[in-house]
């Protein structure tokens, strides 16, 4: 069959399962756009900026576990994803991003709306490609589907040029897809799996480290069952939110910067560490040398250069973490209970609980336990990122994977509204909460429109303190409260915006109003609420490890 | 310490600016990069060496396996493998010191490529030390200009990789 390159790009889309596309049409993908418009299997969601697309399919990815697909045209539509692309990269997110290119007889000529994409993205993508003709489509989507969603996954740039879509070729579907220098390693050495039992068998002060790695393997079960089977106690990373239920004794929340006192005391104290798909960042570490400094540590991860890249290693095991988790719990002799240690760890549980104050103004911490209580524990929560992001991540309790879909990695603000969307377009039935703060809010503030025009009852909780507080609170305790530039007192008015938009605007002024908004809110079937919260302008997140201390060395209040 | 890499790659535009970005932006200290084609036309063969301990290039090859377009990574110890450098080295010559320099190039097995009147280019190859053996005798004389290939490097013996 003969297909023009449009037509075999999405011919290959369909083949690799594809349902939805966020993007956002220009010159070079109007032959793209023109084989959508016909097509009945694949949803086009039109996003107000290309970010938002980038995101979008990103929070799609994370709610379902799927690939995400977002697309733009050259030039600005390219780089406006590029926010977009790099937080799926440091979050280790299958997208396949399609940009349209330049006509190959316009390449390299600084043509209208050209930019060097595959150079632009080589460093924030698993992979990318520069398509020239027709005939490679089919190919190049093939492999690309796979790469980003095999392995360590990630996002995959495809940028085709606009006479490679309407040129016409053979289309033929590849069935198998097999490269030289791609071969994740995906069962752990059995060698270095006996050994690491044999450690987690003898070890006093065992701790589980878990993190990302473990929602993208579906390895939450395992985790369960080898903390369980040994009684160790589990930490998880602010990616890892979800591989462990909160709820469970043996649960210590998150660890790091802002991470619960007794998980970063259980690490710091602990003789035996057992990271599983996660990856000594900074932010969880704090002063490298003396993170877990007495402690042993096994490190499971698919990706070896994760391996030694932070930190020594004793056991080192490449791998699926559900696979090695697997034959892992086969391996190890059951706990006779850890009783001291265990009472150490509740010790530091009882003493150093989260906490805040309450007073006559609305604690954000308040309104995150709010939704948690109203919601029954059971919504997805999307984060922007700053006080709000930590706050959606110790207040609320999650329970299951791909509930918390929150920019890790890169930290990117504006990012949760529209992962908001991709996330309750992959789940329609759930209820969908993007937490946010006054200042990330605005940063894709358009996507409410996107929101509003698919009937998408999400609900935008802005925890909205008049400040870039983030930025404010390390401002407040390193440099005296010199508020340089973080002053948002001069904010719009979040509720006429929402109406204007066509939203649900919502506000609450007193910790009384909180219950009744949230309820109110949960009502809506078929259009967004944003729900400004007027709270407490110069609130801390607490622990607080500053940047480069040790993570015992924490400010608790 | 310093390391010398062998990276097969594919043969596609592209690769060279992945594996030279990825060395700049992860901090990987380049003292030479060597690229050109294989017995497969389909792969290139980069010869990089680097500057770091263990563990530093350790993270290097793993970094490289990392872009989908390297096949295949590996460290060539000296003791394990022969190595060649191509250098051209225009020296400043006269009347005087002609046959003196005429002399060394022949001591280290290297050619006179080009004479002009007042300089000479002289082309040396030969293993790390050799080369540098050579330059640094040639110095005196006064190096005008310099153009070196960088090391390319193959395992001793009958072994492929
Ligand atoms: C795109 C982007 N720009 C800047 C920052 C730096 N930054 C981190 S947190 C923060 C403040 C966020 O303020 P807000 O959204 O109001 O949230 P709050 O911390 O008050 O909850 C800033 C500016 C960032 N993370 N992302």
């Amino acid at each position: 069959m003969e297909y023009t390159g449009a037509k075999a790009l999405v011919e290959s889309l369909k083949k690799e399962g594809v349902k939805v596309i966020f993007g956002y049409p220009g010159g070079t993908t109007i032959p793209l756009y023109d084989v959508l418009y016909d097509d009945k299997d694949i949803k086009h969601i039109l996003t107000r900026h290309e970010q938002g697309a980038a995101h979008a399919a990103d929070g799609y990815a994370r709610a379902s576990g799927k690939v995400g697909v977002c697309c733009a045209t050259s030039g600005p539509g390219a780089t406006n994803l590029i926010t977009g692309i790099a937080t799926a990269h440091m979050d280790s997110i299958p997208l396949v991003a399609i940009t349209g290119q330049v006509g190959t007889a316009l390449l390299g000529r600084d043509s209208f709306q050209e930019a060097d994409v595959t150079g632009i993205t080589a460093p924030i993508t698993k992979h990318n490609y520069l398509i020239k003709t027709a005939e490679e489509i089919p190919q190049v989507v093939k492999e690309a589907f796979y790469i980003a969603s095999t392995g360590r996954p990630g996002p995959v740039v495809i940028d085709i040029c606009k006479d490679a879509q309407m040129k016409k070729a053979e289309y033929k579907h590849p069935e198998k897809f097999e490269h030289p220098g791609y071969k994740p390693t995906y069962s752990g050495h059995p060698k270095q799996i006996n050994a690491a039992a044999k450690l987690i068998s003898n070890a006093k002060k065992p701790v589980l480290y878990v993190g990302g790695g473990v929602i993208i393997s579906g390895a939450n079960k395992e985790v369960f069952e080898l903390a369980e089977k040994c009684n160790i106690p589990v930490t998880t990373t602010l990616m890892g939110k979800g591989a462990f239920p909160e709820t469970n004794n043996l649960s210590l929340g998150m660890l790091g910067m802002h991470g619960t006192a007794y998980a970063n005391f259980t690490v710091t104290d602990c003789d035996l560490l057992i990271a599983v798909g996660a990856r000594f960042d900074d932010r969880v570490t704090g002063h490298i040398e003396r993170f877990a400094p007495d402690a042993k540590i096994i490190h499971i991860d698919i990706d070896p250069a994760e391996i030694g890249k932070n930190v020594r290693v004793d056991i080192p095991i490449v791998g699926d973490v559900k696979n090695v988790l697997k034959s892992l719990i086969e391996k190890v002799k059951p706990k006779a209970k850890n009783e001291a240690w265990l009472a150490q760890v509740a010790e530091w549980k009882k003493k150093y609980p989260l906490s805040y104050k309450k007073t006559k103004i609305i604690k954000p911490q308040y309104v995150v336990e709010m939704l948690d209580e109203l919601t029954k524990g059971k919504a997805i929560i999307a984060t922007e990122v700053g006080q709000n992001q930590m706050w959606a991540a110790q207040f609320f309790k999650y329970t299951k994977p791909r509930t918390f879909i929150s920019s890790g990695g890169l930290g990117t603000m504006g990012y949760g509204l529209p992962a908001a969307i991709g996330a309750q377009i992959a789940k329609p039935e759930a209820v969908v909460i993007d937490i946010a703060g006054d200042g990330s809010i605005q940063m894709n503030i358009q996507e409410l429109t996107t929101a509003v025009n698919n009937k998408l009852p999400i609900i935008i909780a802005v925890l909205n303190n008049s400040f870039l507080g983030m930025v404010r609170q390390w401002q407040e305790v390193l440099l005296n409260k010199r508020y340089s530039a973080t002053n948002l007192c001069n904010n719009p008015d979040f509720v006429k915006v929402a109406e204007a938009f066509g939203a649900i605007g919502l506000r609450a002024k007193k910790p009384e109003d909180v219950k009744k908004v949230i309820q109110q809110a949960l009502k809506s079937k078929d259009r967004p609420v944003l729900i400004d919260f007027v709270c407490e302008k110069e609130e801390n997140v607490f622990p607080f490890v500053p940047a480069g201390q040790a993570i015992n060395e924490m400010l608790i209040d | 310490m310093k390391h010398t890499i062998s990276v097969l790659v594919e043969n596609h535009p592209g690769v060279l600016n992945k594996v030279a970005g990825l060395f700049a932006r992860r901090g990987f200290n380049i003292d030479s990069l060597a690229v050109g084609t294989t017995e497969d036309p389909q792969l290139s063969r980069m010869t990089i060496v680097v500057h770091g301990d263990d563990q530093v290039l350790e993270q290097i090859q793993k970094q490289l396996y990392k872009l989908i377009n390297v096949i295949k990574v590996f460290d060539l110890p000296p003791d394990k493998s022969v190595d060649r450098e191509l250098v051209l080295v225009k020296v400043a010559v006269n009347a005087k010191n002609r046959a003196e320099i005429t002399e060394l190039v022949d001591i280290f097995r290297g050619k006179i490529a080009d004479v002009g009147e007042t300089a000479m280019t002289i082309e040396l190859a030969g293993d790390s030390s050799k080369v540098e053996g050579a330059i640094k005798l040639l110095e005196k004389f006064g190096i005008k200009e310099m153009v070196r290939t960088g090391k390319i490097a193959l395992l001793r013996g009958s072994d492929t990789k």
